[in-house]
């Protein structure tokens, strides 16, 4: 068989394989469901009502679905450009790290939140910025060195969480001390949990789709995406681009750490990420790159884990439900993707 | 200083040192053959979790080890075949492909451990490998009780490189794969599918990825748990490329790496450990990886149309 690229996609050739994939992936869902011994429609029905069933329920979602805009942010400007940055993990802990330092008293009021906010983009950025030199100046695959960098940054944390920055009231405790009231992102409103965090990913959204379609930058971005090759043969400052790319991407992790530090727990300890630098390739993914589309793309996939923690103790199927759903909702989507764009021919 | 030639000087870090390289060396193996036909499998990570999990579960089922090491064998060719059939004749990205099979070989894992045993909170063990002293060999000073006083799956590693390095190198199939990875074009010119030898690699590499998984349940750990791989698989990625695409390099970097991952945890306990964060140990592994990496970025032995879709009848 070989692939025939086709010129004018039809509408239902570009809905309707989405809408397959979708598809496939509930159908494996169901069949897991009966796997674990519980009925499908009622195990979604659970997922759906977990994720949006109260008032509760949707505030979770949104509030989970803030680090994976960010997250998805980060992944989707540096895919677009064909830097594969699979490091968004250790970008996020960089940009935490950062919103504890300034703001356990280091900085007062009234200038602490932006000032870490920038600080913390400005760390994760450069958490990237060496994978992104090895791979311009030597050659070096970026891939391995970001996902190696995340088990280094992890264990970095697991040391600073010990030793300096080890809060002394934590009763022995790997966390780090509470930051104060100031360096905090408030509420969206008074007795909500949703903060400020969720606000400030929109915006991001916003200001990534600006810069990628009304830039010179977001062009140069995309035609190194598309062909570095032709790019640079069209004098394109190519390896400029990436560095700035990597430079924004690691930027927007860094404040998934800040936003979850600063907006939801309040402290720094090892669980704050459970894998949102890799859950954000999905949220991209699913967003197909779009930056505006990675909002309801990570609200989609915030939902799938809310909903699927509480259908989980009421069903008894186990939470890993929703990474399975996940990862085939993310290969189907790519399969689905290349099949509007092309054609399978027998021969 | 003295510690460090205590420890290199014990038959214990040997052997230590080839029982870490052994997962490393099967895993290392099934990359290398994948690249070499052209395809990049960052589902590696994912490959040996279910292949440390099905291999674990089999046995604990009550099958025999030998049948759990087939088992994750299958396990593993299942999701190569999955991540060939859409990275080759459907050609898409390797990168995100990759990382999908990775994420849903590790979730089916835990999710099948979990249906399987919902309430365990210490996971059960099942009875291992046991070492297999050569008779002779063994009586070598120091190296004898390393290399020949290990378990039968460690002696697999070593035969699975020899024939992987022997099948490459020495037969036509071998050079027909290697073709795929350097120049399809020509490979479809002698009337070859070059489809049919990537997917075959990737999954006879994914297999062999698998029982490098496995390796850690049936050989070294007894039981099964989250975060068993712990980035071995994205390890074994950069050995390969230290290795530069060639097995025999590739085992020697995987023993390399080995005798320095059981140094390091043996340095931990000397005075010098005792003055350095245990995480600055934990990371030497990870910063070895990347620096193996740049130093051998300078050589170009990439094979050249590693990561290039083929369309059939394409230039």
């Amino acid at each position: 068989m070989r692939l025939e690229p086709i010129a004018q996609p039809t509408l239902a050739r570009r809905l309707g394989f989405p809408a397959l994939a979708l598809l496939g992936t509930v159908l494996v869902g169901s069949l897991l469901a009966m796997i674990a011994g519980a009925n499908p429609l009622n195990t979604f029905g659970l997922i759906v009502k977990g994720a949006f069933g109260s008032k509760f329920a949707l505030l979770e979602t949104l509030n989970r679905a803030t680090p994976l805009i960010f997250t998805g942010l980060a992944v989707a400007v540096a895919f677009r450009a064909r830097l594969w940055n699979i490091g968004a993990e250790a970008q996020l802990y960089a940009g935490a790290i950062m919103a504890v330092l300034l703001g356990t008293g280091a900085l007062g009021a009234p200038l602490v939140l932006p000032i870490s906010a920038a600080v913390a983009m400005l760390a994760g950025a450069l958490v990237l910025l060496g994978p992104v030199l090895l791979k311009t100046k030597l050659g070096v695959d970026e891939v391995v060195t970001t996902l190696l960098l995340n088990f280094v940054m992890l264990l970095f944390v697991s040391y600073l969480l010990e030793g300096p920055m080890k809060d002394p009231m934590g009763m022995g405790w790997p966390k780090s001390a509470a930051l104060i009231k100031e360096a905090r992102l408030p509420r969206i409103a008074t007795g909500l949990r949703l903060h400020w965090g969720f606000g400030v990913a929109i915006i991001a959204a916003v200001v990534v789709w600006l810069i990628q379609k009304r830039t010179t930058f977001g062009f140069e971005m995309r035609a190194v995406g598309q062909n570095a090759a032709a790019a640079r043969f069209a004098g394109m400052p190519v390896n400029r681009v990436l560095v700035l790319t990597a430079l924004l991407s690691g930027g927007l992790a860094g404040l998934a750490g800040w936003s979850e530090v600063a907006g939801l727990k309040g402290h720094l300890s090892l669980d704050l990420s459970p894998g949102f630098g890799y859950t954000g390739i999905v949220v991209a993914m699913l967003a197909l790159l779009n930056p505006l589309a990675v909002v309801p793309s990570a609200l989609f996939v915030a939902a799938v884990f809310v909903g699927s923690d509480s259908m989980s103790r009421a069903a008894g199927v186990p939470t890993y439900i929703a990474d399975m759903l996940l990862a085939t909702a993310l290969l189907f989507m790519v399969l689905a993707l290349q099949l509007t764009r092309f054609r399978v021919v027998r021969k | 200083m003295s510690d460090i030639l205590d420890i290199l000087l014990s038959v214990t870090f040997w052997a230590a040192a080839v029982r870490i390289a052994s997962p490393l060396i099967f895993a290392t193996m099934g990359e290398l053959i994948c690249e070499r036909a052209g395809v990049l499998n960052l589902g590696i990570e994912g490959i040996m979790v279910i292949g440390a999990f099905s291999g674990w579960m089999s046995v604990y089922l009550g099958a025999p080890l030998w049948l759990g090491v087939a088992t994750a064998m299958l396990a593993g060719m299942l999701f190569g075949l999955l991540h060939g059939v859409l990275t080759v004749p459907f050609g898409l990205s390797q990168h995100v492909v990759g990382i999908g099979v990775t994420l849903l070989a590790t979730a089916t894992s835990y999710y099948a451990y979990r249906v399987a045993l919902p309430q365990t909170t210490t996971p059960p063990k099942i009875t291992p490998f046991q070492p297999l002293e050569i008779p002779i060999l063994s009586d070598i000073p120091v190296l004898g009780q390393a290399f020949f006083n290990q378990t039968p799956m460690t002696y697999l590693a070593f035969i699975v490189a020899g024939l992987t390095a022997f099948v490459l190198f020495r037969t036509p199939l071998g050079l027909a794969v290697r073709a795929a990875g350097e120049n399809p074009a020509a490979v479809e010119a002698q009337g070859l599918s070059v489809s049919a030898l990537r997917i075959g690699a990737v999954v006879v590499g994914s297999g062999l990825m698998a029982v490098g998984g496995a390796f850690l349940t049936l050989s070294a750990f007894s039981s099964f748990f989250f975060e068993m791989v712990n980035g071995r698989g994205w390890i074994c990625i950069a050995l390969v490329v230290f290795g530069a695409w060639r097995p025999g390099k590739a085992v020697l970097g995987a023993l390399l790496f080995a005798a320095f991952d059981a140094l390091q945890v043996r340095l931990q306990q000397t005075p010098m450990g005792a003055h350095l964060p245990y995480q600055v140990f934990l990371m030497a592994p990870y910063l070895l990886s990347i620096l193996a990496l740049i130093l051998m970025s300078r050589r170009s032995e990439v094979p050249a149309a590693l990561m290039t879709p083929y369309n059939k009848g394409e230039r």
